[in-house]
């Protein structure tokens, strides 16, 4: 089973539409969704949810009105600045869950014991059924933390799965940026796929996203997007690319039926045949390759 | 000498948890008394991080000279080292006894580093 | 809300990446600066892009650290309770003395008020770096997280915070929904939400606003490559929502391949800049009405 995660770096370089294309022509695949703090995946994969469960994570603080003695230390003592002070339309201490980096100092020194510290319910994850494999994602709820949690809960269970399909291919559309979610949607992958586009903005990211990679040991892969929007930069990323070690393994031309596949929510390939289809089904070829064989330069293990 | 293992089972029947810091429970054996203690793990499934660290620290406190696991990251590795406990790996699908007689034969080798790189699952 | 200055600060954030938050924060602070000071926050620091279509005298970057604990070995004895405290499990006692693990910290301050017998002080921790650029009426401050780093809003907050004199503060939030986005939008007084009309655009833009509303800010959104996918949806969304649409942006390729080479939205169109001043103008009134 090869697990392979696609990342961008920049947001919007077109990482979910490759990724559900991907997942359709994998075939033998189980999809993970792991952007779960914007999760779109689902909106081309249409899945059925089979089951959802609750996802905690930490704690949070909560001020029990009743208790407080107004002492004021909680707010001295708070450095994220959760807590909210009584004010004219508010007459109580109380901990603005926003804020709130759940780390128990107010609950450990307040005189009174009047903070409780409940498990905070951070969101949901799901596992669902597509017409492409089963599909394992997540919503993080509103201001959550994003530690990498949900994003590590959602790859364990679809390596579980995975594996206990006897799957060839493990496909995670991954978070973008270069914080905790993404490295953990990327450790101990088999291979990591760098999509971005030739502008100055997606190849200061690229470089960033490249070197976060190395930093962690993980063989990286490039797919330029929108590569004929500019030419000459495509060129320059593809040189760049080529110096540290991350082989180009094809390119996407601009393509309006990319749109379209998501106005349809459907993955491009299920459309008729375009240009970014065609790249895809090449770039899927080259894929499979590199995955399937042992590499020296990328160092993927057979 | 005290030996954890950790157990994806109540007992030393059950295969060796190939996770340290996320691994379901530990079996404490006493060595001299032969005595076994189990060591739930519960508190880790709810951290969002540093479960290999809290694991090694809950096998301080108890008193731990040597553990047996299938991977160990970094962290802990730190933790459980600097205070002087050897760690041992082994194949995941041996179970506890059968790890515990490979120590006893001397066919397990004290690691020198982690053996997995930290991360989040 | 911002906390007793009299500074405006505007927020220009959105669910989804890449639908044109940057190109919009630039294009907003270039034609401000045509009339007078204003100061552009790039607060996606794990993906500062601002600096990249801006040339001018910049200062040299600044350090920006946070706090972690060090433990004086002779002091500690090893009572544990700064492990028992730290929800974070960054501590732990071993051998001959208690260890700390930076990448784990939070940077609470909880250990060092704990430890009885005084042996925990905070030391300074490397996240990133703030660089500072200016061109004639427009600032730029922005912050890079160090690779590897994991936490943003504590960089966030730095950033910020080295804005906090200015009267006009534009800031370019980080994409998405959760604690980065949050510690860059909570202080500021409107947001913009951008867009694009696909349903990725909307789904997100959905997220976007509701987080905005948990907030207490007022918002209004910005269609960008407007006419490029399913307008209508968006417009209804809006409606019904009660959010106005205060600007959009037409699909057009030159804009893209302006962008692809570094020229910003105002550069490429030029004519652009009346819509620019009124949207800003919309939006100081919609913040100062709230």
């Amino acid at each position: 089973m090869k697990e392979l995660v696609i990342i961008s770096g920049k947001g919007g370089t077109g990482k979910t539409s490759l990724t559900a294309a991907l997942c359709h022509l994998a075939k033998d695949v189980v999809c993970a969704d792991c952007d779960v703090d914007a999760a779109d995946l689902h909106l081309l994969l249409q899945p059925q949810i089979q089951q959802a469960q609750d996802f905690y994570s930490g704690n949070e603080a909560q001020v029990r009105p009743q208790d407080c003695r107004h002492c004021d230390l909680c707010a001295q003592y708070c450095v994220f600045e959760a807590v909210v002070r009584p004010s004219t339309d508010q007459p109580n201490y109380r901990i603005d869950p926003l804020a709130c980096e759940g780390c128990g100092v107010c609950v450990h020194f307040c005189p009174a014991q009047a903070i409780d510290f409940p498990e905070r319910l951070c969101g949901q994850w799901f596992q669902s059924n597509t017409a492409y494999g089963p599909l394992i994602h997540a919503r993080l709820g509103i201001g959550a933390e994003n530690s990498g949690k949900l994003v590590s809960l959602v790859r364990r269970q679809a390596r579980a799965l995975a594996t206990e399909r006897g799957s060839a291919y493990l496909l995670i559309d991954g978070p973008p940026g270069i914080g905790c979610p993404v490295i953990a949607s990327i450790s101990g992958a088999d291979a990591v796929l760098i999509i971005t586009e030739p502008t100055l903005s997606g190849r200061h990211d690229f470089l960033r996203v490249a070197e976060l990679c190395r930093h962690f040991r993980l063989p990286a892969l490039l797919c330029i997007n929108k590569w004929d929007i500019n030419p000459q930069q495509s060129q320059l990323l593809q040189q760049e690319a080529e110096r540290l070690n991350v082989p180009l393994l094809g390119r996407l031309p601009y393509d309006p039926q990319l749109t379209q596949a998501q106005l349809q929510g459907r993955p491009v390939t299920c459309l008729e045949p375009s240009a970014a289809s065609a790249a895809i089904g090449k770039l899927w070829r080259n894929l499979r390759l590199k995955l399937d064989t042992p590499n020296p330069q990328t160092g993927v293990p057979a | 000498m005290k030996i954890a293992l950790s157990s994806t089972g109540q007992d030393l029947a059950a295969p060796v948890d190939s996770r340290f810091g996320r691994a379901a429970r530990f079996l404490l054996v006493d060595d001299n008394s032969g005595k076994m203690q189990i060591v739930e793990n519960q508190q880790n499934l709810n951290a969002a991080q540093g479960a290999g660290v809290q694991a090694a620290q809950l096998l301080l406190r108890a008193g731990v000279n040597a553990l047996i696991t299938g991977n160990c990251g970094p962290k802990a590795f730190r933790v459980l080292t600097s205070a002087g406990v050897s760690v041992y790996h082994c194949d995941a699908n041996l179970s506890g006894a059968e790890a515990l007689q490979a120590l006893r034969e001397g066919r397990l080798q004290p690691a020198a580093q982690a053996s997995v790189e930290g991360h989040w699952s | 809300m911002t906390s007793g200055s009299t500074a405006f600060r505007l927020a220009i954030a959105s669910g989804k990446g890449g639908t044109g938050k940057t190109t919009l924060a630039l294009a907003l602070a270039e034609a401000q600066a045509q009339i007078g000071p204003v100061t552009l926050c790039d607060c996606d620091v794990e993906e500062p892009n601002a600096h990249l279509f801006l040339t001018g005298r910049s200062g040299p970057p600044q350090a920006v650290h946070r706090a972690v604990p060090r433990i004086d070995a002779q002091r500690c004895d090893r009572c544990g309770r700064c492990v028992d405290l730290c929800a974070f499990n960054a501590l732990a006692v071993g051998g001959d003395c208690t260890l700390v693990f930076d990448e784990l910290c939070h940077s609470c301050g909880g250990c060092a008020r704990i430890c009885p017998m005084g042996a925990i002080h905070e030391e300074n921790s490397l996240i990133g770096h703030i660089r500072q650029l200016r061109r004639d009426n427009l600032q730029l401050i922005s912050g890079t997280l160090a690779i590897g780093q994991v936490m943003a809003p504590p960089l966030i907050r730095a950033v910020l915070t080295d804005a906090a004199a200015a009267p006009l503060i534009l800031v370019d939030c980080p994409p998405g929904t959760s604690c980065p986005m949050i510690a860059a939008v909570r202080s500021c007084d409107v947001v913009l939400l951008v867009t694009e009309p696909t349903p990725f655009g909307l789904n997100d833009l959905k997220l976007a606003v509701a987080t905005v509303r948990l907030l207490g800010l007022p918002c209004a959104v910005v269609i960008n490559r407007a006419g490029s996918g399913n307008d209508a949806a968006v417009h209804q969304y809006c409606q019904a929502e009660q959010v106005p649409v205060a600007l959009e942006i037409p699909d057009d390729r030159r804009i893209a391949e302006g962008y692809s080479r570094g020229a910003t939205l105002l550069q490429t169109r030029p004519e652009l800049a009346p819509a620019l001043h009124r949207l800003l103008a919309d939006s100081i009134r919609l913040g100062r009405k709230a």
